[in-house]
């Protein structure tokens, strides 16, 4: 499903956020991405999103080497992952319908079929009664959910998450971290970067511990 | 095909609900599109007019072909036998005889032509072609000019080359007026779209992040484009009709006064639909060139 070899990341100005990371995810597994801030988390989730490029070292994602890969083909590999971010990134001028539908309409489903299935994936995180609420209106646990229902309504083979839990209270952060486990349990393949140990103890993921850019033993 | 439809007419849905979101955004940017459109528009439709204004005033060309004064009737005979033969248009023979009768005819000329010792007019031919342009009256002068016995040929309508040529120039005037508003309308909606790209940056950062094409992306902001060139075409064929509208009347007067039945036509369908689409058309090339540059500059 996911796999690394040397992987190194080096940012213009001469920073280097990874260095020769190899790893491999298998099919349906749970991985948590851990370590101090600045280790290297975020740039590994990005790395595996295809939203940056590996400067050295090779990384296939469902089959596919993301080093070699066309700018043309990044969006359709995109369709394939589920993204979640701290910060959600939803879009404040929609309804929380409407910031589900996105992912549907930029695969062109039909209408009909798209608002059932973006209303089911809202109805998995709990939102369904809150449709036609703007995103502003909800918790910061609502938003983050309302976040993965987004991921997921496109039924993504990869759910990747950078710190869905920074922002949250303990009982909203297991709320989040909980339907990250539904879908584990239906065989998607869940990576989540957090900094926050205690969820290892809880859900006993894959864990790859990053240090300084580098993989800990 | 269902999920291209699907696509188009979210992008056109959410194109509208721009349109309709920011009504006075709108009307500004139909306005100045609706203006610059019916500047040329209305040039051209007024040209149209003084070009039917010139076919009706000088009703059929006319080439007046005279004999030499000598010339036998044998003479005349061979130069309408040459007619006959070469050339596809009316004519008729003017024998010198009925040319000095009319002459009499004419008001305080019957004296003079009484005391004349001898007739002084030749038989002449009058040719009349139909739907020719100056270019080939003027080569038809020229040929019948060096027909055997022919001591003169006169184009009567010579002014029609001229007035063509001031038609011909009008068009090439107006045209370059078309390319200047033309370039104008792209400059509107390059600008309004690069602003609306601005204000949408979080969303397009979003959609590409979750699979977005480059040509999803662009696809609302040129239907947007065009709509609004779309609308502000129809504004500016409004206006032209309403203008020329407003000016049928007094033109009709004007012409009346000058014995002429002269009816002042407003734009057609034809126009609006030309008006419609080349502003459809410049709208989407604003959007298209706009959102493309904005896209990159995102990176």
């Amino acid at each position: 499903m996911i796999a690394a070899s040397g992987l190194t990341k080096r940012y213009p100005g001469g920073f280097e956020a990874l260095r020769d990371v190899s790893f491999e995810v298998s099919v349906g597994e749970m991985v948590f991405i851990t370590g101090h801030s600045g280790a290297g988390k975020s740039t590994l989730v990005k790395l595996v999103a295809a939203i940056e490029r590996p400067t050295s070292g090779s990384l296939v994602v469902n089959g596919q080497n993301l080093a070699a890969l066309r700018k043309s083909a990044l969006p359709y590999l995109r369709r394939h992952f589920g993204l979640v971010f701290q910060d959600q990134k939803l879009l404040f001028d929609r309804s929380v319908l409407e910031n589900v539908l996105l992912p549907l309409e930029i695969v062109g489903l039909p209408r009909r079929e798209a608002v059932r299935r973006a209303q089911a994936a809202l109805d998995k995180v709990g939102l369904l009664a809150r449709e036609k609420a703007r995103p502003i209106a909800l918790s910061g646990g609502e938003q983050q959910r309302l976040a993965i229902a987004r991921a997921v309504v496109n039924r993504p083979t990869v759910l990747l998450a950078d710190e869905p839990t920074g922002n949250l209270d303990a009982a909203s952060a297991l709320e989040v971290l909980e339907i990250f486990e539904s879908f584990h349990q239906v065989g998607v393949t869940v990576v989540v970067a957090t900094h926050d140990p205690q969820w290892i103890e809880r859900y006993r993921p894959h864990v790859l511990c990053l240090d300084h850019g580098r993989l800990a033993a | 095909m269902s999920a291209w439809f699907s696509q188009h007419r979210a992008a056109f849905v959410r194109a509208l609900r721009r349109l309709v979101g920011s009504p006075l955004n709108t009307v500004l940017s139909l306005l100045a599109i609706g203006i610059a459109l019916t500047l040329p528009g209305a040039g051209f439709v007024l040209l149209e007019n003084l070009r039917d204004l010139g076919r009706s005033v000088s009703g059929a060309p006319q080439i007046s072909v005279f004999m030499a004064l000598d010339a036998s009737r044998k003479e005349s005979a061979a130069i309408e036998a040459r007619l006959r033969q070469s050339v596809g248009a009316a004519w008729r023979f003017v024998p010198r005889e009925d040319a000095l009768k009319r002459l009499q005819a004419r008001e305080g000329m019957a004296e003079i032509v009484a005391s004349l010792p001898r007739n002084p007019l030749p038989d002449a031919f009058i040719v009349e072609p139909q739907g020719a342009s100056p270019e080939e009256l003027e080569s038809l002068r020229r040929s019948f000019a060096e027909w055997p016995r022919v001591a003169h040929v006169q184009l009567d309508s010579a002014w029609i080359r001229r007035f063509d040529a001031f038609l011909r120039l009008g068009r090439l005037a107006v045209t370059l007026l078309a390319a200047v508003f033309a370039a104008g309308l792209v400059a509107v909606t390059f600008n309004t779209i690069r602003l609306q790209v601005l204000s949408q940056a979080a969303e397009i950062e979003v959609a590409r992040l979750i699979g977005a094409t480059d040509a999803f992306i662009r696809r609302p902001f040129q239907y947007f484009g065009a709509l609004q060139g779309l609308l502000g075409g129809l504004l500016a064929y409004g206006l032209v009709a309403a203008g020329l509208g407003l000016l049928a009347a007094p033109a009709g007067e004007l012409a009346s006064l000058y014995g002429g039945a002269f009816v002042l036509r407003g734009p057609g369908l034809a126009a609006a639909a030309a008006l419609a689409a080349s502003g459809a058309f410049l709208g989407w090339l604003g959007a298209q060139l706009s959102v493309s540059l904005s896209l990159r500059r995102f990176g």
